[in-house]
C-alpha cells in the first residue's frame, strides 16, 4: 500500500535516500540543495540508515570522494546544486568515464554570475556533456519517482553510468506537496541489493581505475563510453515499465499531454510544464483550441527520434529554454529539439523561447501568449524572432 | 611459462569494443610490461670500476630503473630508465655521467 505523505522535494529525495539506505553519501552544503543532507544526516543520527556520510570541505572533494567510494564497490550518492556542481565539474566527466553509478540529487538553480540563489537549469545544462544521465522532473512525486529508478538505471550492466536526478530549485524543491511513498520493503526490493562485479576493495582480483590513455585508446574508449548512453535508452524504459508495475505510475523519456490531436506544442523541462498543463487545459475548455505539451524527463540520452515523433502532426512549436548558452542562437533544448526535426526531415514553424532564468516566474497566462504567438506563426508562417524572451523588461520602442 | 602481458590482449589494434568497461585493469604492476624507456633523450652510464658501492643512486631514481641484487647495485634497467639524470648529480664518486640520446 502506497503511504500518502506531504513532503517538500528535498524532503523526498531524503526519503527516497533513507529507503535505499546507500553506504556512502559525501556531501557539502548549497542552497537550495542543502535540505538534503541535512536530512539524511538526521535519519543517520537516529540510527534509521547506516550510510557513511563524509563531511567535505567542498563539492569538488564530495564528488571525489564519491567517485573514491564508488570505485571501492559502495552505492554512492550525493546532493548538489549550481555553484556547488561546477566545483565538481571534473569529477563529472571522471564518474562517468570511469563508468561509476553514482546517483546525484541536483536542485537546479542558476549560475554566477550574477550571483542568484532560484531555480534555472544552466547548472545541468551546462553539465550536459559530460556523459552523466539526465533526469528531470516536474513535481515532488516525479522526482521521488526518478530517484528511486536512479539506481537500477545506473547499475545496469549495459549502462554503467552516473545518473543526476533534476529537479528546480526552490520550485519543488522547497515547495510542499502531496505525494505517495511506496513503501520500504517494496522500494528495496525494486532497487535491490548492490553487488559490482568489479571494485577496488575485492580482495581476489587486482584492478587499477582511472588510467592515462594515450591516442591510441581514447577514441575507443570514448566509442565505448557512448555505447552505455545508447544502451540507456532501453534500460530507462524497462526500469520504467518495473517502477510502473510497482506503483501505477507511468514515465518514459517525456510525457505527451495532450498531443493526439495537438497543432501547437510546448516542449519544455522542469515544473513549469504543470503551468503549461494548467493553460492547455484553460485554452482547450474555453476555445476548443488543439494544443498540447511535451515535457522532456530524460534529457541525457536524448530522445532524438521519439521527440520528433511526437511532434509530426503539429504546425508550430515553442521550445522553451530555462538556461542560456550564449551560442547567440538557441538555447540547448531548442538546438537539440530543432536538429530531431531537420533529422526527421519536419519542418514545424519553430520558435525557440527563453524563460524563467534566475527565478523569473511563468505563468499561465505567459503560456497562453506563447500558444496565441504559435497560431499567428502558423498562419503567417512569419517569424520576426527566433530567440524570444518571455517575462523580459524591455524599451517598447521597437518598430 | 611466460607472463600474458597485458598488452597481449588490449593493444593499439583492439577495436572499441574491446576495451574495458572505464580502461580498468584487472592486474596488478603493469608498468613493467611497457618500454618507457624510449622516452630518454639523455642515458646515464655507470663507471663500475669507479662505484664504491655506497648505493645513493637506487633510493633517489624515480624509477626503480637501478635494481640492487644481494647488497649491490646492477646494470640500469634501460627498458625504464627515462634519463632525468638525478643518480648522475647524487654520485659523490663520479661514477656515473650522463650521455647524449639512447
Amino acid at each position: 500500500m502506497a503511504i500518502r505523505e506531504r513532503l517538500s522535494g528535498n524532503e523526498a529525495v531524503a526519503y527516497a535516500i533513507k529507503q535505499i539506505n546507500p553506504d556512502v553519501m559525501p556531501a557539502f552544503p548549497i542552497t537550495p540543495s542543502t535540505e538534503i543532507p541535512q536530512y539524511v544526516a538526521n535519519y543517520i543520527a537516529n540510527g534509521e540508515i547506516d550510510t557513511e556520510f563524509i563531511h567535505v570541505e567542498s563539492e569538488h572533494s564530495a564528488m571525489s570522494a564519491t567517485i573514491g567510494a564508488s570505485a571501492a564497490g559502495a552505492r554512492a550518492i550525493t546532493a548538489t546544486s549550481s555553484c556547488g556542481m561546477a566545483l565538481m565539474w571534473e569529477e563529472l566527466y571522471v564518474a562517468a568515464s570511469n563508468r561509476l553509478p553514482i546517483v546525484l540529487a541536483l536542485v537546479n538553480r542558476a549560475l554566477s554570475g550574477p550571483i542568484n540563489i532560484n531555480a534555472d537549469h544552466s547548472d545541468s545544462m551546462g553539465a550536459r556533456d559530460t556523459g552523466w544521465i539526465q533526469i528531470y522532473a516536474e513535481s515532488n512525486q516525479e522526482v521521488y519517482d526518478n530517484f528511486i529508478q536512479a539506481f537500477p538505471i545506473a547499475e545496469d550492466k549495459r549502462v554503467h553510468l552516473p545518473v543526476m536526478v533534476c529537479q528546480d530549485g526552490f520550485i519543488t524543491s522547497h515547495g510542499v506537496e502531496n505525494i505517495l511513498l511506496a513503501e520500504d520493503i517494496e522500494v528495496q526490493k525494486f532497487v535491490g541489493g548492490y553487488e559490482p562485479e568489479h571494485y577496488l576493495l575485492n580482495a581476489s582480483e587486482k584492478m587499477a581505475i582511472g588510467p592515462y590513455a594515450v591516442s591510441n585508446y581514447y577514441m575507443e574508449t570514448k566509442r565505448a563510453q557512448r555505447q552505455a548512453m545508447v544502451n540507456a535508452r532501453e534500460v530507462i524504459l524497462e526500469v520504467a515499465a518495473r517502477f510502473e508495475k510497482m506503483t501505477g505510475r507511468k514515465y518514459s523519456f517525456f510525457e505527451e499531454y495532450q498531443m493526439e490531436d495537438a497543432e501547437y506544442a510546448v516542449v519544455i523541462i522542469g515544473s513549469a510544464a504543470g503551468t503549461c498543463k494548467a493553460a492547455i487545459d484553460e485554452i482547450r475548455s474555453t476555445t476548443g483550441k488543439k494544443v498540447g505539451l511535451i515535457k522532456i524527463r530524460v534529457f541525457r540520452p536524448f530522445p532524438e527520434e521519439e521527440i520528433a515523433k511526437a511532434l509530426s502532426k503539429v504546425k508550430a512549436v515553442a521550445i522553451m529554454d530555462r538556461s542560456e548558452m550564449f551560442a547567440a542562437t538557441s538555447g540547448p533544448l531548442g538546438a537539440e529539439v530543432r536538429a530531431a526535426l531537420y533529422q526527421a526531415r519536419m519542418a514545424p514553424e519553430v520558435v525557440n523561447y527563453f524563460y524563467g532564468l534566475g527565478g523569473r516566474d511563468i505563468t499561465v497566462s505567459d503560456f497562453k501568449t506563447v500558444y496565441r504567438n504559435l497560431e499567428t506563426i502558423a498562419k503567417t508562417h512569419i517569424v520576426t524572432d527566433m530567440y524570444e524572451y518571455i517575462g523580459l523588461r524591455r524599451e517598447q520602442k521597437e518598430v | 611459462m611466460a607472463r600474458e602481458k597485458i598488452q597481449d590482449r588490449i593493444n593499439e589494434q583492439s577495436p572499441w569494443q574491446q576495451i574495458t568497461e572505464g580502461n580498468k585493469i584487472f592486474e596488478a604492476a603493469t608498468s613493467r610490461d611497457f618500454y618507457t624507456g624510449e622516452w630518454r633523450t639523455a642515458t646515464p652510464v655507470w663507471e663500475s670500476e669507479k662505484c664504491k658501492q655506497c648505493l645513493l643512486c637506487t633510493p633517489v631514481c624515480p624509477d626503480s630503473s637501478i635494481p640492487v641484487k644481494a647488497g649491490k647495485r646492477a646494470q640500469f634497467d634501460y627498458d625504464h630508465c627515462k634519463g632525468c639524470g638525478i643518480c648522475a648529480k647524487v654520485c659523490p664518486f663520479g661514477a656515473i655521467s650522463m650521455k647524449e640520446g639512447k
